[in-house]
């Protein structure tokens, strides 16, 4: 798994490091009961708080994304696959609304651009 | 997870005067399984702190609370949970290494000799040498070494890593975090070299002339100031009180802020960083000075 943390990104850096675990897990790099790493070296890995991983965990196992046992750890919970879909739905979306952004700033037509997107969808 | 840290170290309204010096009213309480540094200028409390902390001078008033036990009375159960590096440290100059872990190692009723060897061998110490003949690093090194082989459950440090080259200091860090991988410990260290607290730091204490002016989660910290670069022709009386600490050149300008967002808004062009521990305790401490010249 990739993590890379920006220092001139304006999200806070818990946000950062569960968007990217998530991701990781969105795209099956990591899957059902896959261990993470435990709070105090991965911590030390990303040069981040003991505090910020805790957070991070927290919150994904709120989300059902992960899920924790006391004294042993913390394992990928890819159990509610409709979450999971529903999410990855969401990360593509958010990705064309950049898309859509862009476009518009540049006068670039609907038309136009679903004749790209057709194009470079049959490319892949 | 979602279980609640429990603070190893509490500290309640501590109080302590000098003729020309006071801790006041400090405050303070480090959750279990933490690396907390303690920060501020020369001279600003951190050993006096300390020293109160361990009963070495006694506070005027106050409570101060190890793993929940009140120090007044269990200091002795509580001395032997914890580990401890000062800077004056007081060893025999004319002992060997193992001469003196001889006096020092009977006070411990945990003492484990295996862990001293280990750290003996990690640290390249050799247990015969005299202890006037060791080098500051070295000095540093056996006081760790003392203080990690008792099983203690916490450790307090004042400045271990000042006047230590770069390797010897990310030695220690490492050493640090390893004794941080098992549960429930905690460290508290005081030092000015705030790029070894951006690397292993989990909390942060600022102290500034006897008085505590944050306590906060190093990332949170970090998250929540911003450093700005731009054209000083954006510096406007509209602009300039988003700042602290602004100092501009021919060049631009570079400062700190607390308000990115509007920042951000006002100036869209500025580039805005994450900034270092040191750069928001300049800040923070720049801000707090008009404080100090009341005196």
């Amino acid at each position: 798994m990739k993590i890379v943390i920006s220092n001139t990104s304006d999200l806070p850096l818990y946000q950062q490091i569960k968007d990217q675990i998530k991701d990781a897990i969105l795209r099956e790099e990591l899957t059902q009961g896959d261990a993470l790493p435990s709070i105090r070296s991965f911590a030390n890995d990303l040069k981040v708080s003991v505090l910020t991983i805790r957070r991070v965990y927290e919150e994904l196992e709120k989300e059902g994304f992960v899920t924790s046992q006391v004294g042993i750890g913390t394992f990928v919970s890819a159990g509610n696959l409709d979450l999971l879909r529903d999410s990855k739905r969401r990360l593509v979306e958010e990705k064309m609304q950049d898309i859509i952004h862009t476009a518009k700033s540049l006068s670039i037509t609907k038309e136009e651009l679903m004749e790209m997107m057709d194009i470079l969808y049959e490319e892949e | 997870m979602n279980t609640i840290l429990h603070p190893i170290l509490e500290v309640h309204h501590l109080n302590k005067s000098y003729k020309d010096f006071a801790l006041q009213d400090v405050s303070f309480s480090l959750p279990e399984g933490c690396i907390t540094g303690f920060i501020g200028a020369n001279g600003a409390g951190k050993t006096t702190t300390l020293h109160t902390l361990l009963g070495l001078t006694g506070a005027d008033s106050g409570e101060i609370r190890f793993f929940g036990m009140d120090m007044r009375e269990q200091a002795e159960e509580i001395k032997n949970r914890i580990g401890v590096v000062l800077d004056s440290n007081c060893f025999y100059e004319g002992l060997t290494l193992n001469q003196m872990k001889n006096i020092i190692a009977p006070a411990y009723s945990r003492w484990c000799e295996e862990d001293y060897q280990r750290y003996l061998r990690t640290f390249s110490l050799n247990p015969k040498q005299t202890i006037k003949t060791l080098s500051k690093g070295m000095r540093v090194k056996y006081a760790l070494t003392l203080a990690l082989s008792h099983k203690a459950e916490f450790l307090i440090m004042d400045e271990p890593t000042s006047g230590l080259d770069p390797l010897i200091r990310s030695q220690v860090l490492g050493i640090l975090a390893d004794y941080m991988e098992n549960g429930g410990r905690g460290v508290f260290f005081s030092t000015h070299i705030t790029s070894d607290l951006d690397k292993i730091a989990d909390t942060l204490i600022l102290i500034d002339d006897g008085k505590i002016l944050f306590q906060e989660e190093k990332d949170v910290l970090l998250d929540s100031y911003r450093i700005v670069k731009g054209d000083v022709c954006w510096l406007t009386a509209d602009t300039r009180p988003l700042f602290i600490n602004v100092s501009e050149t021919a060049f631009g300008f570079t400062a700190l802020t607390r308000q990115a967002a509007r920042v951000q808004a006002m100036m869209p062009e500025a580039v805005m960083e994450r900034p270092h521990i040191e750069d928001i305790m300049l800040g923070v401490i720049g801000e707090n000075v008009p404080a100090k010249e009341r005196r």
